[in-house]
């Protein structure tokens, strides 16, 4: 059965690395529907954080691919509930729509969300939140015309109390020495 | 004690380091700089000239395949890069350790499409182990260190190493050490004792086991493992099409080829057997056939040093995961004695049945016209099984896998994954570079030969005694056996004129001769072998010959049919 998985992989962060990782997706023709990478918490160690559409088996062999890549430390996959995770998403939309009335604010507030900048001519909101929260205020702001919106990538975490990079270069160390 | 020299001497001499003896190659702009360092060393390292690159790569290639040593190829930026690609794909599929050195355009212009620039490291990604580009001279001994730890360890596989030219000419202080870790690389995972105990007593509670062998056992020259263990659990082994040579041919437990134009027995008792003992070898479908119906009553146990192959094609009751000569080491002790000399005659049964309905008219074929199947078992005959059997790809290539016989490893060099036709003329040239010690001898298809004969020029400059046979049907025989057995007999542009071969062949200086007579083969193969140097031999074979036995795509393995189905 397909369904929403997280696939995680730490790399060096070197030139070609995403390029490295995203072929394998390509030519297994799995979508990616999100990427986000970004500096871990170990300097020059990237985390990459991809939400892919797929069975749990091929997530299993995507992840397996993904390890085997000379500069790929480890990877792993998870399900939704397996993880906490977060995107964020700004909308644009104009001051007069936000000063018109007390809607928008009651919006803001429902949906906790924050006002980032507010000029002249337009609006910056910012709300955090699962893809279904950030779309549903989209949806309920759109009443008042949302001039520019976007959405990040997804960030995530695991449930788990280890660090499991940590654990593997520990292993690593181990099988040195 | 670190000294000043430039980028590309720094190359070379990292080279010499890791011990390259011979490189096959072709120069061009953007290379010419290590191509003027390599001067300066051309008695120490041996470069050889090729005609093209895709050449230069299966060249390197074959010298790895028959030696077990990193092959080695230049090529310069542009085309010269683009060229190397088929062969790159083809090391990649078949775990074959090469680095591959290309020139680039000086860092400055990269991503200008300067003159020849071609962005190569983004091509070879999808089938390189590893690829990097060199901009800064600094980085060389370590990336090329790197490049060849990460070649030959684990799986092998290729390593591109794009360099470009104005760190070809910049100096640095050169310093060489070996690689031995990568700290993101685990190329050889500790050996779960666990799993090589629950696979010992699976193998040891087995009454019809059947072990199947692949290239891993030769790259991890695991043979005389390989052998201890199937002569001490008394096991029929099997063997993929790069596995072929790492057990002796006449071996009374090799019991053949496994899949699509494999032997009867071993694709039959797939599905009989009660444990499959998988060695470095990795299910691709010419072995398997239909998934859904295959070897389902058995419980699979599988030993491979890339776990990404482990449950990749079938579910694997007893992983193992680790190098195979490691892990043989591990096992072997645990095994009870024991032979299954029930099981082992069901082999025998079926190579009866296989030998009357197709060897024995595939290798004798008595009726003044001349087989494929012939012309492999007398060149077999004649080198006493000792030879280096270097292939293309098609029907010959089954018929060399089936018919040659073997007595020693690393004998086998053909192109297996990919399939690359043009393969076996440069693999030849470049074995021979490897074991000039040993007689090697290449059967060809009339039209893979076509797709690299320009190689004849360096076998002639060279003198290298590569034996060549043409089996000339004058068609693209596999393709030609498909569209006959799948396509009504419809020869969709198949059929195909070559050039005179003996012609051809005396053009570049090479003895040559065309066989047609069944009754003028025996004399002209000894005479073939017999000569020094190079030779050329054409075999004028039946046009439409067919290769038996056969898993059809789509079949399972033990609906393998043993000639033709009759036409409705």
């Amino acid at each position: 059965m397909k369904e929403e998985y997280i696939i995680t992989a730490y790399t060096e962060n070197h030139i070609g690395m995403l390029n490295r990782i995203t072929i394998i997706f390509t030519r297994r023709k799995v979508n990616i529907e999100s990427l986000t990478v970004s500096e871990s918490a170990i300097k020059g160690i990237s985390k990459f954080t991809i939400v892919v559409h797929s069975t749990a088996e091929q997530a299993e062999k995507i992840v397996k691919q993904i390890e085997k890549q000379v500069e790929v430390l480890k990877a792993f996959y998870h399900n939704n509930d397996e993880m906490i995770y977060q995107e964020i998403a700004l909308y644009k939309v104009s001051t007069k729509a936000l000063t018109a009335g007390n809607k928008i604010e009651t919006l803001v507030r429902k949906h906790n969300a924050r006002i980032l900048e507010i000029t002249d001519e337009y609006t910056v909101i910012e709300k955090t939140g699962h893809n279904d929260e950030t779309q549903e205020f989209f949806d309920e702001l759109n009443e008042f015309k949302v001039m520019q919106f976007i959405r990040s990538g997804r960030v995530a975490i695991t449930r788990s109390p280890i660090e499991r990079l940590s654990q593997f270069l520990a292993e690593r160390d181990s099988m040195l020495a | 004690m670190a000294e000043k020299i430039t980028g590309s001497e720094a190359l070379i001499r990292s080279l010499i380091e890791e011990g390259v003896e011979t490189i096959f190659g072709y120069p061009g702009g953007a290379i010419m700089p290590v191509y003027d360092a390599l001067y300066h060393h051309r008695e120490k390292l041996k470069h050889v000239l090729t005609r093209h690159e895709q050449g230069a790569v299966h060249a390197a290639q074959g010298y790895s395949r028959a030696t077990g040593k990193v092959g080695v190829c230049f090529a310069t930026s542009g085309p010269g890069a683009t060229n190397l690609l088929t062969g790159i794909a083809d090391a990649m599929i078949d775990s074959t350790p090469l680095v591959c050195v290309t020139g680039q355009v000086a860092s400055p212009l990269l991503g200008t499409d300067a003159f020849q620039e071609s962005d190569i490291v983004g091509m070879s990604m999808p089938v390189t182990k590893w690829n990097f580009q060199i901009t800064s001279a600094d980085e060389i001994p370590e990336v090329m260190a790197k490049a060849f730890y990460i070649a030959h360890s684990g799986r092998p596989g290729p390593v591109l190493i794009d360099f470009a030219k104005d760190a070809q000419f910049a100096e640095i202080d050169f310093e060489y050490h070996k690689c031995n870790n990568i700290r993101s690389y685990v190329p050889y995972r500790p050996i779960d004792n666990s799993q090589v105990e629950a696979a010992a007593n699976a193998i040891n509670n087995a009454k019809k086991p059947f072990l199947f062998f692949g290239q891993g056992v030769v790259l991890s020259q695991a043979e005389n493992e390989l052998k201890e263990l199937v002569e001490k659990a008394g096991i029929p082994a099997a063997w993929t099409l790069l596995g072929n040579s790492a057990l002796p041919s006449n071996h009374p437990l090799n019991v053949g080829m496994l899949g699509m134009h494999g032997n009867y027995g071993p694709n039959l008792l797939t599905n009989e057997c009660d444990i499959i003992i998988a060695i470095g070898m990795r299910f691709d479908d010419r072995v398997t056939g239909n998934l859904s119906k295959y070897a389902k009553q058995a419980e699979i146990i599988h030993i491979e040093v890339d776990p990404a192959e482990i449950g990749k094609i079938v579910n694997t009751k007893f992983p193992v995961v680790g190098d195979a000569k490691k892990v043989l080491r591990k096992l072997n002790p645990l095994i009870a004695k024991n032979e299954h000399p029930e099981w082992v005659a069901k082999f025998k049964a079926c190579y009866d049945i296989e030998y009357k309905k197709v060897i024995e008219r595939d290798i004798y074929r008595n009726n003044g016209k001349i087989s494929m199947g012939e012309v492999v078992r007398m060149v077999s005959e004649k080198t006493e099984g000792n030879a280096i059997c270097v292939t293309d790809v098609g029907q010959h290539q089954m018929i060399a896998a089936r018919y040659f016989k073997f007595n020693q490893t690393k004998s086998v060099v053909t192109s297996g994954g990919l399939g690359t036709m043009g393969f076996g003329l440069p693999a030849a040239v470049g074995a021979q570079f490897g074991r000039p010690d040993r007689t090697v001898v290449t059967f060809i298809g009339d039209g893979g030969f076509q797709m690299t004969m320009q190689e004849l020029g360096t076998i002639a400059q060279e003198k290298i005694p590569v034996k060549i046979v043409i089996l000339n049907n004058n068609f693209l025989g596999m393709v030609r056996q498909w569209q006959e057995l799948f396509f009504e007999s419809r020869y969709s542009f198949t059929e195909l004129k070559g050039p005179d071969f003996v012609h051809l062949s005396g053009a570049y200086g090479i003895p040559a001769k065309r066989v047609e007579k069944g009754a003028e083969l025996e004399a002209a193969i000894a005479e073939m072998i017999d000569t020094d140097g190079p030779y050329l031999l054409e075999v004028k074979v039946e046009k439409e010959d067919n290769v038996f036995p056969m898993v059809a795509t789509g079949a399972s393995v033990s609906e393998i049919m043993l000639e033709a189905p009759t036409k409705k």
